[in-house]
C-alpha cells in the first residue's frame, strides 16, 4: 500500500509532467502546514514530509532510493554568525540519522572546511563517521583548496578523482557527477570548470542511454544567480549542453547557503542550505559574507537535503529541511520559512 | 586627592595610547629594508578592496588587512605577488620596488580585483 509520501510526490511528480506549478496544491499544502508537516520546493513544486511520523520502509520499492546532500559546513569557522560549526553539523547528522529511511549515501557539496587546515578536516571526518549512511561523496568548495592547491583535501577526500577532484559513479541505475569548479578561478569571474574537466565531462557522459536520470553535484552554483557576488559558474553552459538530451537532470549546489531553485526543461537546480551559517539573499546585504540572525533562529536557516528517486516517476524529488524542524508545528513553520524564500 | 588621580588617569589612556602608536610607526619604519620608504594600506571589506586603485611611490610597501568574516587572497594577475590566505584581520604586505600597473585580485572570490599603480 502506497504511504502518504509516495502519493505526495506521486501527486507532484504528476504535476510537473502536466503544467508546472499546482497553486492549488500548493494552498492546499499551507493549510497543513500547522500539523507538522515541512514543506518546500521541488522543481518549483511544493512536496511535504511529516518528520515525526515513522513512514513505512516499504515505500521503497524496487530501485527506489534516497540520498542526502549537506553543504558549507565551514569546520573552523567561530565567529558570531555561528560560533560552534561543529555542533551544528553534528545536528545536521543526527537529523539525517534520526530519519526512518536510511539514505543509501551522503553528498557533501564543498567547503567542508574554513580554511583548508587539516585539523578541521580532522573534525569535519570524526563528525561524518557518526553518519546513518557509511558512503559519502565529496566536492571541494573555494575554502577547501586554500592551500597547497587543494593538496590536503584531495588525499582525504579525493582518492581516485581525476584532476582537481571531479570523478563519475552509478547508483542504482542513476548516474552521479560530481564537478569542480572552484580551482584556477581566474580574475573578475566566476566559478570555473576548465576545459580539461569539460572534455572529460562529455566524454563520460557519451554513449549513455537519454532515460538514465543524471545528477551532476558541484560547489558553486551551476546556473547563474547573481554575477555580482560571483554566484555563478563562467563555462556552465557548456557542461549543460552535454546533459540536454537527457531525459531527467538534477543539478544540486551549495555555495550560497540559501534555497534557490530553478527548472529549465528536463533540468532541475537546486542549491543547499549550509549546515554552518546563513547568507543573504542576492543583493540585501553589502556583501555575501556570513548573515547573523538570532540565536534562536539559527538551525531555522540551516539544513539538509533528502534527495527521494522514484522509479515510477522517472524523476528526483528534492526535499529540504531546516535543523531546526523536529516535526513539531514550530518545525513546519521553519520550513515554510524555505518555501517563502523561494516565492519572494 | 581622589580626584586628581583620577584626573591623572583619564590623562594618562591617551597619552600612552599615543605613545604606543608612535612605537610602532617607528618601528614599521626601522622593520623595513629602505627606512625612506612610504607605507601604504589596502583594507579589505565586505568582499571589497578599499581603495580599489591605489597609487603610490616606487619602494612603496603597501598592507592588504582583511576585515571580513571570510578569508580572502591578494594575488597579482601575472604572477608578480601571491599572498597566503589571509583570515579575519590577518595581513599582507608587499614591497613595490619597480613603476607600473600591478592588477590583483582574491584567488578565493575572483569578482574582487583590485589594482596598485606604482609610480
Amino acid at each position: 500500500m502506497p504511504t502518504k509520501k509516495q502519493d505526495l510526490i506521486d501527486q507532484q511528480l504528476q504535476d510537473f509532467n502536466n503544467d508546472g506549478v499546482d497553486r492549488r496544491g500548493f494552498l492546499k499544502c499551507m493549510a497543513w502546514a500547522g500539523t507538522g508537516l515541512v514543506w518546500t520546493m521541488s522543481g518549483g513544486l511544493p512536496i511535504s514530509r511529516a518528520f515525526a511520523k515513522g513512514y513505512a520502509k516499504d515505500a521503497a520499492k524496487g530501485g527506489d532510493f534516497s540520498f542526502v546532500q549537506i553543504s558549507d559546513s565551514h569546520i573552523g569557522f567561530n565567529k558570531p554568525a555561528n560560533p560552534d560549526v561543529t555542533a551544528t553539523l553534528q545536528t545536521a547528522i543526527n537529523k539525517i540519522n534520526a530519519m526512518s529511511h536510511t539514505p543509501d549515501f551522503i553528498i557533501h557539496t564543498g567547503d567542508l572546511s574554513q580554511l583548508s587546515k587539516p585539523s578541521e578536516f580532522d573534525t569535519l571526518d570524526q563528525v561524518l563517521k557518526g553518519a546513518s549512511a557509511k558512503q559519502i561523496y565529496f566536492v571541494p568548495g573555494e575554502h577547501d583548496m586554500l592551500t597547497d592547491n587543494g593538496d590536503e583535501y584531495l588525499q582525504r577526500f579525493g582518492k581516485g578523482t581525476k584532476g582537481t577532484g571531479w570523478y563519475s559513479f552509478d547508483h542504482k541505475g542513476v548516474h552521479f557527477v560530481g564537478l569542480v569548479n572552484v580551482a584556477n578561478l581566474k580574475a573578475g569571474g566566476m566559478g570555473s570548470l576548465g576545459h580539461e574537466q569539460l572534455e572529460w565531462l562529455e566524454d563520460d557522459l557519451k554513449g549513455r542511454s537519454h532515460s538514465t536520470p543524471i545528477v551532476l553535484f558541484a560547489h558553486i552554483p551551476l546556473w547563474t544567480i547573481y554575477p555580482d557576488w560571483g554566484w555563478g559558474t563562467d563555462d556552465s553552459e557548456q557542461a549543460l549542453s552535454y546533459v540536454k538530451r537527457f531525459g531527467s537532470v538534477t543539478v544540486l549546489n551549495g555555495h550560497i547557503h540559501q534555497i534557490m531553485q530553478k527548472v529549465e526543461g528536463k533540468v532541475s537546480f537546486h542549491t543547499a542550505m549550509s549546515t554552518a551559517f546563513p547568507q543573504p539573499a542576492p543583493g540585501t546585504a553589502p556583501s555575501a559574507g556570513p548573515m547573523k540572525v538570532p540565536a534562536d533562529q539559527l538551525q531555522r536557516v540551516l539544513g539538509i537535503t533528502d534527495v527521494n528517486y522514484l522509479v515510477s516517476g522517472h524523476s528526483l524529488a528534492v526535499v529540504d529541511s531546516p535543523l531546526g524542524a523536529s516535526g513539531s508545528s514550530a518545525s513546519g513553520n521553519g520550513g515554510l520559512g524555505a518555501v517563502d524564500s523561494l516565492l519572494g | 586627592m581622589t580626584r586628581t588621580n583620577v584626573q591623572l588617569a583619564s590623562l594618562a589612556m591617551p597619552v600612552m595610547i599615543a605613545m604606543l602608536l608612535l612605537l610602532a610607526a617607528s618601528q614599521t619604519v626601522t622593520a623595513k629594508d629602505q627606512p625612506s620608504a612610504a607605507n601604504a594600506a589596502v583594507k579589505i571589506d565586505n568582499f571589497v578592496f578599499g581603495p580599489q586603485t591605489i597609487t603610490v611611490p616606487v619602494g612603496t610597501t603597501v598592507t592588504w588587512t582583511n576585515s571580513d568574516d571570510i578569508p580572502h587572497t591578494a594575488v597579482s594577475t601575472d604572477g608578480v605577488f601571491k599572498s597566503k590566505v589571509m583570515d579575519t584581520d590577518e595581513t599582507f604586505s608587499y614591497t613595490f620596488t619597480k613603476a607600473g600597473t600591478y592588477s590583483y585580485y582574491c584567488s578565493v572570490h575572483p569578482k574582487m580585483t583590485g589594482k596598485v599603480v606604482v609610480q
